[in-house]
């Protein structure tokens, strides 16, 4: 037996006897539970076939490769059966119901995921093979996507009605991701690598670095907001350069400061980490300080700097919501309307992106850690 | 010619290095020992100034190390150290190359002068190459680590405690490679060790070192035969320096004419050798081969000199 498939098989199970999806009236109304059996025509077969393969899939002798394959089949089936299950119940005579996926499809689809993580770390592909199975699945996503068989689910009907604010968002919210890791990255790396070579101000900096990691953000906007509202209005050419209380200004700020400790601290750890015999026949052999540090420092230390990438990518993906709590864009913006709407499906198309966005980063940059790690 | 005027070192209001000069004449070896502490490491250091010294003078061939710029100087002189540190992301040709890129070969060059060098060093070129450090065993790390350290055909080479990680039986191999190697290509060479023997071995003169300062710098024969201070007899061991003075002299030198009987022995054995020889067999005098015979009479003079 497999314990940990007797794990994905009950979650599976109770994601079957579970509402699948909500079908509701309107997108604000309460709605009713469907459950898979019903959901559509071929519910019931579908229904059982999961369960079949749930419970077959407890007994450990399966090929990896075999596993990875029926857990992909039972991810792809639980995402088809709800825009089934969508189309089905959206009668074409009523326009405003709505078919929202509910706590069994979010069951289902975590227990065939974890059955195909389970598998693919039982598989230890080569890096290229990782690289391909995340190619693979990209590919998936946008041929499901393509293809409209999820454009009856009520997030799809959101994103047909706001297609142009949703590429906006999705620009702004990458922007925020990656221009705070920029920005932390072109302050922090060399001002690691100076608190590397000046341990005695590192533990200070450090420390107030870490204190500004533990404000929260709606604090820190709070100190923002009133700080960059009155510059912007008093010194006369900071607006014209984009300072203002609220909007992106504040929250890149936010972003930029919450990155500055992981890249700072491990750029010293990093550097810190190459033995000291390593350094000093550097030194000895007659390099110059940068040449040791670009040449043999830096490169030993990518892996620890990658990995800090990973953090504040991940993180700030994350974090990148709030802004849309203070003008500032991104998926967060419809994170916020659907709160105040209490449309749930708006929350979930900002949600879903914003998750997939951050997985998919965190999973390249695993993927680049361990290419650095090889390397070196 | 290495030439140390006074110099010194001070920590912390102690003298880590206490006033010491000293003199290395060009091609030969000279091995400072001591206990850890004894401030060689740091005598060391202060020749190729990763350790600044706090008053005196080091002369290259005359010159002043002080008024060359630091980088130059140190691409001129060797630095091989016990940790080796080979650079593990680069590849052995690369390690060996990294002084010669320093000072702007061509390629055409540095190519050819590291597989040199892995000959030398007798490290296959077209095996050894393009591995990485991680793949060597710990022979061949101290090899290519002393390779490089040669590479770009420096006048002097500083070694710290070269032989530190290696195992007794590989120890005394790369012992005699590296003299082999240093009298072919002639290279001065300062070499820190805490192992007597090693010094002996090796050094054309010994410096030993205790508390910063060098209480005794001279050739190993006259270290071993006359101990300068109580310290020095102590770290000789005194049970052990008859049979020290006995290895630095070999059975040809005190050859005297005659017969004995049983196997010879090679020309080229040391004394002691030849007393583990005649202890062995119960013999009193033992034949050489090609002629002479070295008498238990003869060693017993020369260990009580």
């Amino acid at each position: 037996m497999s314990r940990p498939a007797i794990l994905f098989a009950l979650i599976g199970l109770s994601g079957i006897v579970l509402p699948l999806v909500q079908f509701k009236p309107n997108r604000i109304a309460a709605g009713e539970g469907v459950v898979l059996i019903t959901g559509f025509g071929w519910g019931a077969a579908v229904a059982l076939g999961l369960a079949a393969i749930l419970v077959a899939g407890c007994w450990a002798g399966w090929a990896a490769l075999t596993r990875l394959a029926v857990a992909l089949l039972g991810v792809v089936a639980v995402t088809l059966s709800l825009g089934m299950a969508a189309r089905h119940l959206a009668q074409a005579d009523n326009a405003l119901a709505r078919v929202s996926p509910a706590g069994g499809f979010w069951l289902l689809l975590l227990a065939f995921s974890l059955m195909f993580g389970d598998a693919i770390t039982r598989l230890r592909p080569s890096a290229v093979t990782r690289w391909l199975i995340l190619c693979a699945v990209l590919v998936l996503i946008a041929v499901v996507l393509a293809t409209g068989l999820l454009d009856g689910v009520s997030v799809m009907r959101e994103y047909a009605a706001r297609r142009e604010p949703f590429l906006n968002a999705a620009r702004t919210h990458l922007l925020l991701g990656f221009g705070s890791l920029g920005l932390a990255l072109a302050v922090g790396l060399p001002l690691g690598m100076v608190l590397f070579h000046a341990p005695r101000i590192a533990g200070p900096v450090l420390a107030a670095l870490n204190v500004v990691q533990t404000i929260p953000s709606l604090a820190l906007f709070g100190i923002m907001i009133p700080l960059f509202g009155w510059l912007a209005a008093t010194l006369p050419t900071a607006a014209q350069w984009g300072l203002s209380g609220i909007g992106i200004f504040p929250a890149m700020t936010a972003l930029f400061l919450y990155a500055l400790l992981p890249v700072v601290s491990n750029t010293v750890a990093g550097l810190s980490g190459v033995p000291v015999a390593i350094r000093e026949a550097a030194e000895g052999l007659g390099m110059t300080r940068p040449q040791i540090l670009m040449r043999i420092l830096v490169p030993l230390a990518l892996p620890v700097l990658l990995a800090a990438v990973r953090i504040v990518l991940v993180q700030n993906i994350g974090l990148g919501v709030i802004a849309g709590l203070i003008g500032g864009g991104g998926f967060g913006s419809f994170v916020f309307q659907g709160l105040n709407q209490t449309a749930m499906d708006l929350v979930l198309l900002g949600a879903l992106p914003t998750i997939a966005l951050a997985l998919l980063a965190g999973i390249v940059m695993d993927l680049l850690v361990d290419l650095s790690q090889r390397r070196a | 010619m290495i030439e140390l005027r006074d110099l010194t070192r001070i920590y912390d209001g102690v003298a880590a290095v206490d006033h010491v000069s000293l003199t290395v004449e060009r091609g030969q070896i000279a091995t400072l020992v001591g206990a850890s502490g004894s401030g060689k490491t740091t005598l060391l250091r202060m020749i190729n100034r990763l350790v600044e010294p706090s008053s005196g003078q080091v002369q290259i061939e005359g010159r002043d190390t002080a008024s060359m710029p630091v980088h130059q100087l140190r691409r001129r002189i060797g630095y091989a150290i016990q940790g080796v540190g080979l650079f593990p992301h680069q590849s052995v040709a690369e390690n060996i190359a990294t002084v010669p890129r320093l000072l702007g070969w061509s390629n055409a060059q540095i190519l050819d002068r590291v597989d040199e060098l892995l000959s030398l060093f007798q490290l296959d070129p077209a095996t050894f190459r393009d591995r990485r450090p991680g793949q060597l065993s710990g022979g061949q790390t101290q090899r290519v680590g002393v390779a490089r350290a040669l590479a770009a055909r420096p006048d002097l080479l500083l070694m710290d405690e070269p032989f530190g990680a290696l195992d007794s039986v590989i120890r005394a191999k790369a012992q005699s490679d590296l003299r082999d190697i240093q009298s072919r290509l002639g290279t001065t060479m300062i070499l820190v060790t805490h192992d007597i023997e090693e010094a002996v071995r090796l050094g054309d003169r010994i410096a030993v070192m205790d508390r910063g300062k060098v209480l005794q710098y001279d050739t190993p024969a006259q270290v071993l035969a006359h101990p300068a201070t109580p310290f020095v007899r102590d770290l000789i061991g005194p049970s052990e320096r008859v049979y020290r003075l006995l290895s630095l002299t070999t059975v040809a030198e005190i050859a005297i004419a005659g017969d004995a009987y049983g196997p010879a022995i090679p020309r080229d054995l040391t004394l002691r050798e030849a007393l583990a020889e005649i202890m062995r067999s119960g013999r009193d005098a033992l034949p050489l081969e090609g002629g002479g015979i070295v008498t238990l009479a003869a060693l017993r003079a020369r260990s009580a000199r």
